[in-house]
């Protein structure tokens, strides 16, 4: 028979046990929420403010598989890489709007914009962005050819746009298109062209 | 004796482990599969004060015609003209006019008939009026001769291969890893040799391991070297070899048309016939295929969740079986990269491919999104080089680049008759860059927003449409190989 003492402590660190584990999925859960705050975070730098100018925005539109050429108007620093992030934003804005007709996954953000040397633009995704992307070759293309495309028609002088998510590099964006080597621009520019055609 | 504080620390430390385990590892769901020539199908097993239990009438159900009626503590269950009576809470039963004593006492809830598990080997015999075999283990039943027993020897082939011929077709679920290749038998009754271990006279695949549990069969191969499955012969011969070696052994193995196992996966149903081979072909002859065709994803790898919880690769794979039907009924030979449900990259689909020479190699794709087909070709730059003795693995395609659009075009236009929206485009898909002959991605999505990607009839339509176009430039894609 087990003594009463040894009895007691077991029955004690049983409730000790069972209150950590309660306190520990507590934190889990804090934990995981935050992670999501986080995610959902604001991008790549706080918004700018400034002069306004004139840009095309390349929308995706997935009723009519089609490309559409937005005028906006955002202000837009001098500096190439900062200019190039405020694009980004002000896509990815027009992708969160309810109108909007290429919806996004929920926390979908850029992470970061670099232009590592005058002619190649890197594209870090978050991933979210990736990971509740739908899945398809023609809803991924649209993507892909909407963040190039509006890059390249308002930085001059971009020759190729490689996309990361979370930093590394991803065979493909949701199961279809490539994201394992960067995009010539004139490629993505032709077909911009014919996805904005229609045909 | 009292508890120094270390000791109470540890015992601490452990029963906070012991709890964080329970929580953390839930229960995989126990089943028990059932096998015969009816039906083979997966039932969930209860366990009721630790004995596992198991539902009378859904065991029979697909075996036949079957009634049950609750009254009071009794249970009648009627399969065919055979008579069962239970009561609830008892052992005694009566099944066939012959009275049983259960291991465990029936249990009756909400109408629906338990019984034990291991009662099954009694019961069944004088319901259905014929021999069970029960695995308890790894809890699968086989009613009759459902058996499927299989062989396996190495080919003389260089490299070697190991060919597998089983009593009829699978459709195991194929995993691979570093010196590793592993068929996981969940809807067939595979019964395993004599001994679990099998060993072969071959140092890259030395041997062969059988094992099962909780209601499948796995066959797991150790290898020296990357490890690859192809199918043949309607789904009957499996082949496992270094990549490039599998792909030539399932091309050259002999493979007459016979129904074929349809995996319950598969929404539409068509049972896979063969397109290839001419009755006389040998096993060591090289054939050429017109086509190969490429059910875009398998395996864990599903694609995009459609519409319906379709999952895409088992439209494409539906439509890829469709089309090399449509194909052979207008004398062109096809190949199936994936003939099963079964996980392979990019890079293994391409060699796949290009070890075969076929005339045209056609990715399939399925979508929710919109409506109509798309055709795709490689998205690759025009300027890419191919100079040289070496093909740039990411540029072998740039050659056969314009033969690409133009079979888009042709295959479009053909497409346009079923009046659905038809839109050709470059796309960056892998493995397009890396195929060394005419190359299409075709992505299907519905026909229009009241039809279903799982419609056999658009299936067919589509797959017929791809298949006249491809028979109306027969000539030239032959003479562009």
């Amino acid at each position: 028979m087990i003594p009463r003492h040894l009895a007691i402590a077991i029955v004690v660190m049983l409730l000790i046990a069972l209150g950590m584990s309660f306190f520990l999925w507590r934190m889990r859960g804090r934990s995981s929420t935050g992670e999501f705050a986080t995610s959902n975070a604001v991008p790549v730098a706080p918004p700018v403010t400034g002069p306004t100018e004139q840009v095309t925005l390349y929308v995706a539109d997935d009723n009519s598989g089609t490309l559409r050429a937005t005028s906006a108007l955002i202000p837009l620093p001098s500096a190439r890489q900062q200019r190039g992030e405020e694009l980004l934003r002000a896509l990815l804005s027009a992708y969160a709007a309810k109108s909007s007709h290429h919806v996004l996954g929920s926390g979908s953000e850029v992470r970061a914009f670099y232009l590592v040397d005058p002619g190649l633009a890197v594209i870090d995704l978050n991933r979210a962005f990736a990971d509740g992307h739908r899945s398809g070759v023609l809803v991924e293309e649209l993507t892909v050819a909407s963040l190039a495309r509006t890059l390249s028609a308002n930085l001059p002088g971009l020759t190729q746009v490689q996309f990361l998510v979370d930093g590394k590099q991803r065979d493909t964006l949701a199961g279809h298109a490539d994201l394992s080597r960067p995009y010539d621009i004139s490629a993505m520019n032709q077909l911009a062209e014919q996805l904005q055609s229609g045909q | 004796m009292p508890l120094s504080s270390a000791t109470v620390r540890r015992l601490q430390v452990f029963l906070l482990f012991a709890l964080l385990l329970l929580v953390a590892a839930g229960p995989e769901e126990r089943r028990l599969s059932i096998y015969s020539t009816a039906a083979n199908y997966s039932l969930a097993v209860q366990s009721r004060q630790g004995v596992d239990y198991i539902g009378l009438l859904e065991v029979l159900e697909p075996l036949g015609t079957v009634s049950a009626k609750t009254n009071g503590h009794r249970w009648k269950i009627r399969f065919n003209n055979v008579e069962g009576e239970f009561t609830d809470g008892k052992p005694q039963t009566k099944a066939g006019g012959t009275n049983i004593d259960l291991p465990a006492s029936f249990v009756l809830e909400n109408d629906r008939g338990l019984v034990p598990l291991s009662s099954l080997t009694i019961l069944l015999p004088r319901l259905l009026g014929g021999p069970v075999t029960f695995h308890p283990a790894a809890r699968r039943l086989f009613v009759g001769n459902a058996a499927v027993h299989f062989t396996a020897q190495i080919s003389k082939t260089n490299p070697p291969a190991l060919v597998i011929n089983f009593t009829s077709p699978v459709n195991p679920t194929i995993t691979t890893e570093q010196g590793r290749l592993a068929m996981k038998f969940t809807r067939e009754g595979l019964v395993g040799p004599a001994t679990p271990t099998i060993t072969f006279d071959s140092k890259a695949i030395p041997s062969a391991t059988f094992q099962e549990d909780n209601g499948a069969a796995e066959l797991t191969f150790s290898g020296t070297v990357p490890l690859m499955a192809s199918f043949s012969n309607d789904n009957r011969t499996i082949t496992i070899a270094q990549p490039q070696a599998a792909a030539v052994q399932g091309r050259t193995a002999p493979s007459p048309p016979l129904p074929a196992a349809s995996s319950p996966a598969v929404p539409s149903p068509t049972a896979p016939s063969s397109a290839a081979p001419s009755p006389g072909s040998s096993p060591g002859e090289t054939r050429h295929y017109f086509a190969v065709i490429d059910a875009a994803h398998g395996g864990d790898e599903s694609g995009a969740t459609l519409a319906g919880q379709l999952l895409e690769k088992d439209i494409t794979l539906a439509v890829a079986r469709t089309l090399r039907q449509e194909l052979a009924a207008r004398q062109m030979t096809a190949l199936l990269v994936r003939d099963a449900d079964v996980a392979m990259t990019t890079e293994q689909r391409a060699s796949m491919a290009n070890a075969a020479h076929p005339a045209i190699y056609l990715c399939l794709h399925a979508s929710s999104q919109g409506t109509g087909v798309r055709l795709f070709t490689s998205s690759i730059p025009h300027g890419a080089s191919d100079q040289g003795p070496f093909v740039e693995w990411e540029s072998a395609q740039v050659q056969f680049l314009p033969s690409s659009q133009k079979v888009a075009a042709r295959l479009g236009a053909a497409l346009q008759t079923l009046q659905v929206p038809v839109r050709s485009l470059p796309a960056p898909l892998r493995p397009l860059n890396s195929i060394r002959t005419a190359a299409v991605a075709i992505e299907i999505a519905p026909p229009d927003l009241t039809t279903g990607l799982n419609s056999a009839a658009y299936q067919e339509s589509v797959a017929r449409m791809v298949a006249i176009g491809l028979a109306a430039m027969r000539d030239e894609l032959e003479a562009g190989r």
